[in-house]
């Protein structure tokens, strides 16, 4: 009967609100569903964060409490499970990931004035005036213009053709870049949707060897990505291909075997990136978990450190000074080691940090470039 | 109906009004979404439990629903013209895909249905320029009807609320009419009663549609629920789910759908216990379900006090050989 | 944008490779029906746990053939022994309704079982024969492909002698067809019906087994090949071995020639198109015999 009650929301044993020794910090993230790879990725990297912090005794001298909820990747139930939460008075909400829900929750979390700190990188997250929304990444809107500079200058390329994935993933990276695309000048010559979990790209490859364009755009999930980068080995493509974090990954060229040679494009977040805290973070994550994390690793545990410094700069636990304490705010590595590189949050709650140019080259991503941070 | 029936839903009636006071807003956003859900539980009801057609395109006609309210609004519709609009447009294409598909038998039908439904989330999705495609339909606002707000979570519930007891007390009218009957008749043996004389396609369209219709209703009470809607949420997964929710709860019984979205909203949350095994013991629950309960929980019931019935009251035995019962 | 006549002919070849595992996926998935009434909505998951089965053998040391053979007998007895006594036989009896909301949540379960007991990540899987490309007539073909392609046509042959050349196929048949005649002329009809469900569990762990070097071991690999395991069995034609074969060859191809010459947004639209033409205007599939309804 009490598990009836607790269901409901009359009593919650489980999702114990914040006590003397505890903080609560609940997450809502995607366990299962098509988010199930990102939102696991992205709890790991929590967990990892939250065990070394309550290991060195918590946040304030109060461990963090950071219950999991399932979104089951579909915006209504994130909705739900976020309400559910907020009825306990949480300190700061974790996720989700995928942007539809995380577009929903803000809403809820807006109104209830609780930070959130969410890993979706759709541009209009952060375009809705929305004060309590930080994110963990680059919006689209700040990644796609740096691919759309490459694009141009690097590969020095007059007609692209996209190749994306048909979810809000996809589409946002593909609607952001197709209007980069037309503020630089470069034609687009194919435009080609592909499916989540599609396995055979034997049609899309063909077209975009018949598209004859400069370069190629690639915008896909992790997996799909590495079969994508085989067809074009096996009908050989010549033209480059260029992509983000997803298909610059150490996951991605080992799932291609050799078709990823050559690969190149713009990483915002990658475990491979030269910079030893990274690497450390890496090993570390691996040992914890028994695999190598993607981008979501590094998303969710920078940002419960980012969390653990805001807090402790404002030497108390009060959700609205954090939203006003966090913009504009500078976090360096000297400062809190744990947050890996340095990042700047705006008044928006995007984040600003430097990112890399890579290209894969002998079975591992090498940065050949390190682009600064878009702000002073 | 008997006087423990009577008794159960007066009880019942009273938890529905009087529940919300004590829930925290998720409570109540829960048992909204029972509410919601019930409505279109019942319009596959009546497709499947009574006129016998296993559609799997319920979750279709609740998104198709959902969409039509949330456009019109954002079109400056007023709210009841929406709703009223969204269940005229899934009757009219729940006619127009039932008068071909309704001539195959179950479980063509069933393909049928389960192909317009992914058919419909693939024109959800694509097309951008009507539906907003992926990107799905946010700030969707509450409606406010002769000056009230439903703004606030209970507010809203109580006006779900009454749409359901509307639509629900609509529907238990309409099978206690000679129409209703004649549903029923369907679902036992369609070929017999054709041999009496029943335009069965007739009537199997018309529970079709007006299924359809109850799911429509039940979209554009979705929207303004979740305030957001998208492509993903109305795919095979809500036809799969309400398809559950009419078989659990007792295919064919009135109060079937009622107790059957219950299960199915309520049952996932309280399995959230095992934490991260929740839907693997959701999932075995159901087949454990299925396997004590083939009839859904009503049915069972509905047996169980049959068979209670017998051994009180024994049927004469056999005399010169005639058989007894039906 | 023209598409030249080399890529029509890539086209085909990959078409037919994917088409024909979606025929072995859609025959067993066919075989069930026809003996038992069993609508799988799991099968889709059977095909995506076999794989799981290896990989953990594979993590106990075993190499990948005998891995392979232990994956293939754990596939008969859980998705084959087990499926039928503890899910279908007790509810067969109650209709083939409550037996489809138990598949449904069968293929919940699985799905779920394989997230979280094994991992929620891809996983990469060994290929039967190392990748090479071939290029013949300007197209080129993967060795991988071709394997694939063996293997499933070998194994469709296989069937097909088995039910048409041996006296216990030609006694499965003689159930699927009619049961109770069947019984009276002393087919063991259970045992021809369990005799199904371990075929299948050999189809689901073969398909397993060529799929998962290109689709990767994942937790959601079910979800579409279910689906098209459905749709090819009944375009084909659900009455008919054949029409499985035929039903899935045509979707592999077809959603290869669709994505390339008329819209990759609504690829997955056309085989629906197909199968909602196919049940309203020829209802038994392509090649299927015209079912009679009894009274």
């Amino acid at each position: 009967m009490s598990v009836m009650a607790a269901s409901l929301g009359l009593a919650t044993p489980a999702l114990a609100q914040s006590t003397a020794t505890t903080v609560y910090m609940p997450a809502v993230i995607e366990l299962s569903g098509p988010g199930a790879v990102s939102g696991t990725n992205f709890r790991d990297g929590m967990l990892l964060a939250v065990e070394e912090i309550n290991a060195k005794g918590g946040i304030l001298g109060k461990k963090i409490d950071m219950p999991l909820l399932d979104t089951q990747s579909e915006a209504g139930i994130s909705r739900s499970q976020i309400q559910k939460v907020l009825d306990n008075k949480p300190y700061v909400i974790f996720g989700p990931v995928f942007s539809g829900s995380v577009m929903v929750d803000i809403a809820l979390t807006q109104q209830a004035e609780i930070p959130e700190i969410v890993g979706g990188e759709a541009a209009a997250i952060t375009q809705k005036g929305d004060r309590y929304v930080f994110r963990t990444s680059f919006g689209q809107q700040f990644s796609m213009p740096k691919i759309a500079n490459y694009v141009r200058d690097g590969v020095k390329a007059k007609s692209v053709a996209i190749v994306w994935v048909n979810n809000d993933f996809g589409k946002g990276g593909r609607d952001t870049f197709t209007k980069e695309m037309a503020l630089r000048n470069i034609k687009v010559v194919a435009d080609i949707s592909t499916e989540a979990g599609q396995a055979d790209f034997s049609a899309d490859v063909v077209k975009v060897k018949a598209a004859n364009a400069d370069a190629i755009f690639v915008y896909l999930n992790e997996e799909e990505s590495a079969r994508f980068l085989k067809e074009a080995k096996k009908q050989g493509i010549k033209a480059p291909l260029i992509g983000e974090t997803t298909l610059l990954g150490q996951k991605v060229i080992d799932l291609a075997g050799g078709a990823a040679e050559g690969v190149r494009g713009h990483v915002g977040l990658t475990v491979d990136a030269p910079i030893p805290a990274v690497q450390e973070f890496a090993a570390r994550f691996k040992k914890r978990f028994n695999y190598l994390c993607d981008h979501n690793g590094i998303k969710g545990y920078t940002g419960v450190y980012f969390v653990k410094y805001v807090t402790e700069k404002m030497g108390k636990f009060d959700s609205k000074l954090f939203a006003e304490t966090a913009h504009g705010l500078t976090i360096t590595p000297k400062q809190e080691p744990q947050m890996l590189m340095e990042a700047t949050w705006d008044k928006n709650g995007d984040i600003d940090r430097e990112s890399f140019l890579g290209e894969v080259v002998g079975g591992k991503q090498k940065i050949v470039q390190i682009l600064p941070k878009l702000g002073k | 109906m008997n006087r423990l029936g009577a008794v159960l839903i007066v009880i019942v009636a009273l938890c529905a009004v009087g529940l919300p006071f004590f829930l925290k807003p998720f409570g109540v956003y829960l048992i909204s979404m029972w509410v919601v859900l019930t409505i279109a539980a019942i319009g596959l009801n009546l497709t499947l439990g009574y006129a016998g057609q296993v559609s799997l395109a319920q979750g279709a006609f609740v998104g198709i629903g959902a969409y039509a309210a949330a456009l019109l609004m954002q079109a400056g519709w007023p709210y009841p013209a929406a709703f009223v609009s969204a269940g005229l447009l899934c009757f009219a294409v729940g006619w127009i895909l039932g008068y071909p598909a309704l001539r195959v038998q179950h479980h063509y039908l069933a393909f049928v249905t389960l192909a317009f439904t992914t058919l419909v989330f693939l024109v959800l999705r694509n097309e951008e320029w009507l539906t907003h495609g992926i990107y799905g339909i946010g700030s969707i606002a509450r409606p406010t009807l002769f000056g009230w707000s439903t703004n606030n979570p209970r507010a809203f519930y109580f006006f779900s609320l009454g749409m359901l007891t509307l639509l629900a007390a609509g529907t238990w009218w309409m099978l206690r009419s000679p129409w209703g009957r004649a549903f029923v008749a369907l679902r036992e043996n369609s070929v017999r009663a054709l041999s009496l004389g029943l335009d069965t396609r007739r009537y199997t369209l018309m529970a079709f549609a007006i299924g359809s219709m109850l799911g429509g209703l039940s979209g554009a009470l979705y929207a303004p629920l979740v305030q957001f809607i998208e492509p993903n949420s109305f795919a095979l997964g809500l036809s799969f789910n309400l398809l559950l929710m009419v078989i659990v709860g007792g295919s064919g019984k009135f109060f079937g759908p009622f107790l059957g979205a219950l299960i199915a909203v309520l049952l996932p949350e309280w399995m959230r216990i095992a934490e991260g095994y929740y839907l693997i013991t959701y999932a075995a629950l159901i087949m454990v379900m299925m396997a004590f309960c083939p009839y859904g929980v009503l049915g069972m019931v509905e047996r169980a006090l049959k068979a209670a019935a017998v051994r009180r009251d024994p049927p004469m035995p056999a005399v010169h050989g005639e058989a007894t019962g039906s | 944008m023209r598409v030249p006549m080399a890529s029509f002919i890539q086209l085909l070849v990959s078409g037919l490779a994917t088409g024909a595992i979606y025929a072995l996926i859609a025959v067993g998935f066919t075989l069930l029906w026809q003996t038992s009434q069993t609508i799988n909505f799991a099968q889709g998951e059977f095909v995506m746990l076999p794989a799981f089965f290896i990989l953990a053998a594979m993590n106990f040391g075993a190499p990948f053939w005998l891995a392979a053979l232990v994956g293939i007998v754990l596939s008969v007895l859980v998705l084959g022994v087990v499926f039928k006594l503890i899910i279908v036989d007790p509810m067969l009896k109650h209709g083939v309704l409550p037996l489809v909301i138990s598949t449904i949540a069968l293929s919940l379960f699985l799905k779920e079982a394989a997230k979280d007991f094994y991992s929620s990540q891809a996983q990469p899987f060994p290929t039967l024969v190392p990748a090479v490309d071939l290029h013949i007539f300007d197209a080129v073909i993967s060795t991988d492909s071709l394997a694939v392609l063996a293997v499933a046509v070998a194994t469709v042959v296989a069937l097909h002698l088995l039910l048409h050349k041996t006296r216990l196929g030609r006694s499965m048949q003689a159930t699927a067809q009619n049961p109770t005649l069947a019984r009276i002329l002393g087919i063991p009809v259970r045992r021809m019906v369990l005799y199904t469900f371990l075929i299948n569990g050999v189809l689901v762990a073969i398909a397993s087994i060529l799929i998962s070097p290109i689709y990767l071991a994942k937790f959601t690999n079910g979800e579409t090949l279910g689906m098209t395991a459905f749709l090819a069995a009944i375009i084909g034609g659900f009455n008919q071995v054949r029409g499985a074969i035929l039903g899935g060859v045509i979707l592999g191809i077809l959603d290869n020639l669709s994505a390339a010459y008329i819209s990759s947004q609504y690829r997955g639209a056309f085989p629906l198109l197909i199968l909602i033409a196919v049940i309203l205007l020829r209802p038994q599939g392509l090649l299927g015999r015209i079912e009679e309804r009894t009274v």
